[in-house]
């Protein structure tokens, strides 16, 4: 019987690695994933959780016993953020390679340097093009059931490649949210035991995996085939979505698109921030804006053909990056106009936006200010530079920071001239 | 001491198991070892490589292996065998697997990897008390980029990156004395050209629990400049002059398996070997060879007490 009751989104994850009978979980602790791993390793002690948690010397390291114990044939669960993704790297495009199917939770943080704590979606987006599929969460109870989804689309053996589900940190990893828990019944027969079929190391049946290539043929078919597999992800999720809700009655579609059936404009973004935007869709409806929603959260493959759909006869969007690359601009701001150039009903008008860095908030006027340039920009005709979020009053309280630093620089100067 | 059925040459494996025409250069030494390793530990293997010579050896679509392989990355081998035995004991508890499908996780790295890049997985693995066995092939240098110095680089050695008359500066890093401090099951140190020292040490290693490290030092006609048939010979004189000593650590002892008597000059070793030619031409580099025999000798003579006889050689007797 489904249970309803208060969880963060750390703790969300961690029950969908429970539910999923996970077998097996490489750690490491890191801020703001910890909680994750803590959860699991109390239920794993009390014997709550069937399961070997064990805590490894990097992610690096955690990363690599993941993919080997797939590769072995059993259910992993693991989780990072951050720092800890990017320590990975090496191995999650080697694991990913390996076709090894496990389930990853990463809990965004923007990246060093300047260290901080608080997120943003630039170390999510480095492991963009590693082999990992991405799902991206915006609720607490998304992140439970993408868990659970993720390692259906992982194991499927149209696919067979490991699975990143991100969520963001602090905005979803320490908010406590109402979640339903589906009973374990029903998890049991969404999500049945991990069938590693020949991806397994026996001693009856000896196998080599990942073996070096000599030439780029070798080398460019096996990417091909990884490459081939993750677009298979697209037909696959779908088939997958659709099971869940017949089995859990929530529906998680690859892209979520709210209020987009009259839409004119739209905000296109992802994971927990999107919430606001879905805020100020209502708020612009009620003066109104015919305004909606497009929210993907299958991120890779990318759900070209159904972003085409639903941009198609916009007028124009305000692409919203959580992220930036540096020298370019928003990666989704990229991605969206490749999918959708040459397109004969897509929208002239796509801008875009950088904010969100940092665990830097989006507000209210914000929304209001991008729909209005997006409008703007329409009626014109022509589509500004990208945008960086930040306003006057922020300008304004750095500028003090700054002014401080500058004074105990001075000051320090003076004191160590004088000694 | 050996409590293994191997007593003399004799009882070596006679059947070889790791298949032939391997892209490894002619007389690599840490090739002659993985053979006769391989032959103690049997198929029921799975080796996990990091990135270096060995990493040829399985090269789509052929294996010299008739276990399993897996390569990982240069770092994280002794994870990838974490990896392996945890989900190998996880199907063997819900007897999701037969007894019999079991496997034995055996690292296979070179010197770069061991000594640098994956000293920390492998401490780490050995602070779990992982069931594995680690063979590091030390062949003193990354060999297969073009053997530029590593950790593993001995005392003036000429390498791709330590050209100048000197040779490499530096001082090789005591890998077995890193790996013992750790209290492992079994730490030792082999060479190809003493089979049955090899033999029994990985015998004992196989019939032990926990981690089990060896290092093997690999003659490399390449990387050392030496004639490919002369890889044996120089594997010999590395420990008849007692420059690698033959021994294990087991239950807090190190033991050393063979005694260099009479221990010879290390000249013999060094002249042998193009990466010292420039401590013997244009002149003797009398400093060098001074430094790099004091070593050795302080090595035995800490070991057997202080002795009388500092420099030249056959000071232990």
């Amino acid at each position: 019987m489904t249970q309803r009751i208060l969880l963060t989104g750390n703790g969300a994850a961690a029950w969908g690695a429970r539910l999923a009978r996970s077998d097996y979980i490489p750690a490491f602790p890191i801020t703001p994933q910890t909680e994750i791993i803590e959860s699991i390793a109390a239920w794993v002690e009390q014997g709550e959780m069937d399961a070997r948690l064990v805590t490894l010397e990097s992610e690096h390291s955690m990363v690599t016993a993941a993919g080997a114990a797939a590769a072995t044939g059993v259910r992993v669960f693991s989780a990072t953020s951050s720092q800890g993704l990017l320590y990975a790297m090496e191995m999650l495009y080697t694991v990913a390679g390996w076709r090894a199917p496990f389930v990853l939770v990463n809990v965004s943080r923007g990246l060093s340097a300047p260290i901080t704590l608080e997120p943003d979606h630039n170390d999510i987006l480095a492991a963009r093009d590693s082999g990992f599929l991405q799902l991206h969460c915006a609720t607490c109870q998304e992140v439970l059931d993408s868990v659970l989804l993720a390692f259906r689309l992982a194991e499927d053996r149209r696919i067979r490649l490991p699975v990143i589900v991100n969520l963001d940190g602090f905005y979803l990893s320490f908010t406590r949210e109402p979640v339903n828990l589906p009973d374990l019944g029903s998890v049991d027969s969404f999500l049945p035991p991990f069938d590693p079929e020949n991806i397994r190391f026996r001693a009856s049946a000896p196998i080599s995996q990942a073996v070096a290539v000599l030439g780029g043929s070798p080398y460019s078919y096996f990417r091909y085939e990884t490459h081939l597999a993750a677009l298979h992800g697209l037909g696959v999720y779908d088939e997958i979505a659709c099971d869940f809700a017949r089995t859990f009655g929530r529906r998680h579609p690859a892209v979520e698109s709210y209020r987009m059936d009259d839409a004119q404009w739209a905000f296109v973004m992802i994971g927990s921030f999107a919430t606001k935007a879905r805020e100020a869709v209502d708020r612009l409806r009620e003066i109104g804006w015919r305004i909606g929603l497009i929210r993907p959260r299958l991120l890779r493959p990318f759900p070209v053909s159904t972003l085409r759909h639903l941009c198609s006869g916009l007028r124009g969007a305000a692409v919203i990056d959580q992220n930036l690359s540096i020298g370019f601009g928003g990666v989704l701001h990229g991605e969206l106009c490749a999918a959708l150039y040459g397109e004969t009903k897509a929208p002239r008008t796509l801008v875009s936006f950088i904010g969100g860095l940092g665990g830097r908030d989006i507000s209210d006027e914000e929304f209001f200010e991008m729909a209005a340039v997006v409008r703007r920009a329409a009626d014109a005709g022509q589509t500004p530079a990208p945008r960086l979020l930040y306003t006057e009053d922020e300008l304004r309280e750095l500028r003090t920071l700054q002014a401080v630093a500058h004074s105990e620089r001075n000051d320090l100067g003076a004191r160590s001239k004088t000694t | 001491m050996n409590d293994t059925a191997f007593r003399r040459m004799k009882d070596l494996p006679s059947t070889h198991l790791l298949g032939t025409g391997t892209p490894m250069c002619a007389g690599c030494g840490g090739l002659e070892a993985l053979h006769q390793i391989y032959d103690v530990l049997g198929e029921r293997t799975v080796f996990v490589n990091a990135a270096g010579c060995m990493t040829l050896l399985s090269v789509y679509p052929f294996t010299p292996f008739r276990g399993s392989w897996l390569y990982a990355a240069m770092a994280s081998a002794p994870a990838g065998a974490q990896g392996i035995r945890d989900a190998l004991d996880i199907l063997l508890a819900h007897g999701r697997i037969r007894t019999e499908d079991d496997l034995q996780p055996v690292v296979l790295t070179g010197d770069g990897a061991a000594y640098g890049m994956g000293l920390s997985a492998t401490s780490g693995a050995i602070e779990r008390n992982l069931d594995f066995l680690y063979i590091c092939y030390d062949n003193e240098g990354y060999g297969n980029t073009g053997q530029q110095y590593s950790a593993a680089t001995p005392h003036a050695a000429r390498t791709s990156t330590s050209r100048g008359v000197h040779g490499y500066a530096g001082e090789k890093k005591d890998l077995f004395a890193i790996w013992a401090a750790h209290r492992p099951a079994y730490v030792a140190t082999v060479v190809g050209a003493e089979p049955l020292d090899l033999a029994r040490k990985v015998e004992t290693a196989k019939r032990l629990t926990g981690p089990r490290l060896i290092i093997a030092l690999a003659p490399c006609p390449t990387g050392w400049d030496f004639d490919p048939q002369d890889a044996v010979a120089i594997g010999k004189l590395a420990v008849k002059t007692g420059i690698w000593p033959l021994k294990e650590y087991r239950d807090g002892q190190i033991r050393h398996t063979k005694m260099p008597h009479p221990r010879l000059p290390v000249e013999g070793y060094l002249k042998r070997q193009g990466r010292f030619a420039h401590l013997f031409a244009p002149q003797r580099n009398e400093k060098l060879l001074r430094e790099i025999q004091s070593g050795v000798d302080r090595y035995w003579q800490q070991l057997e007490g202080i002795r009388a006889a500092p420099g030249g050689g056959g000071a232990c007797t």
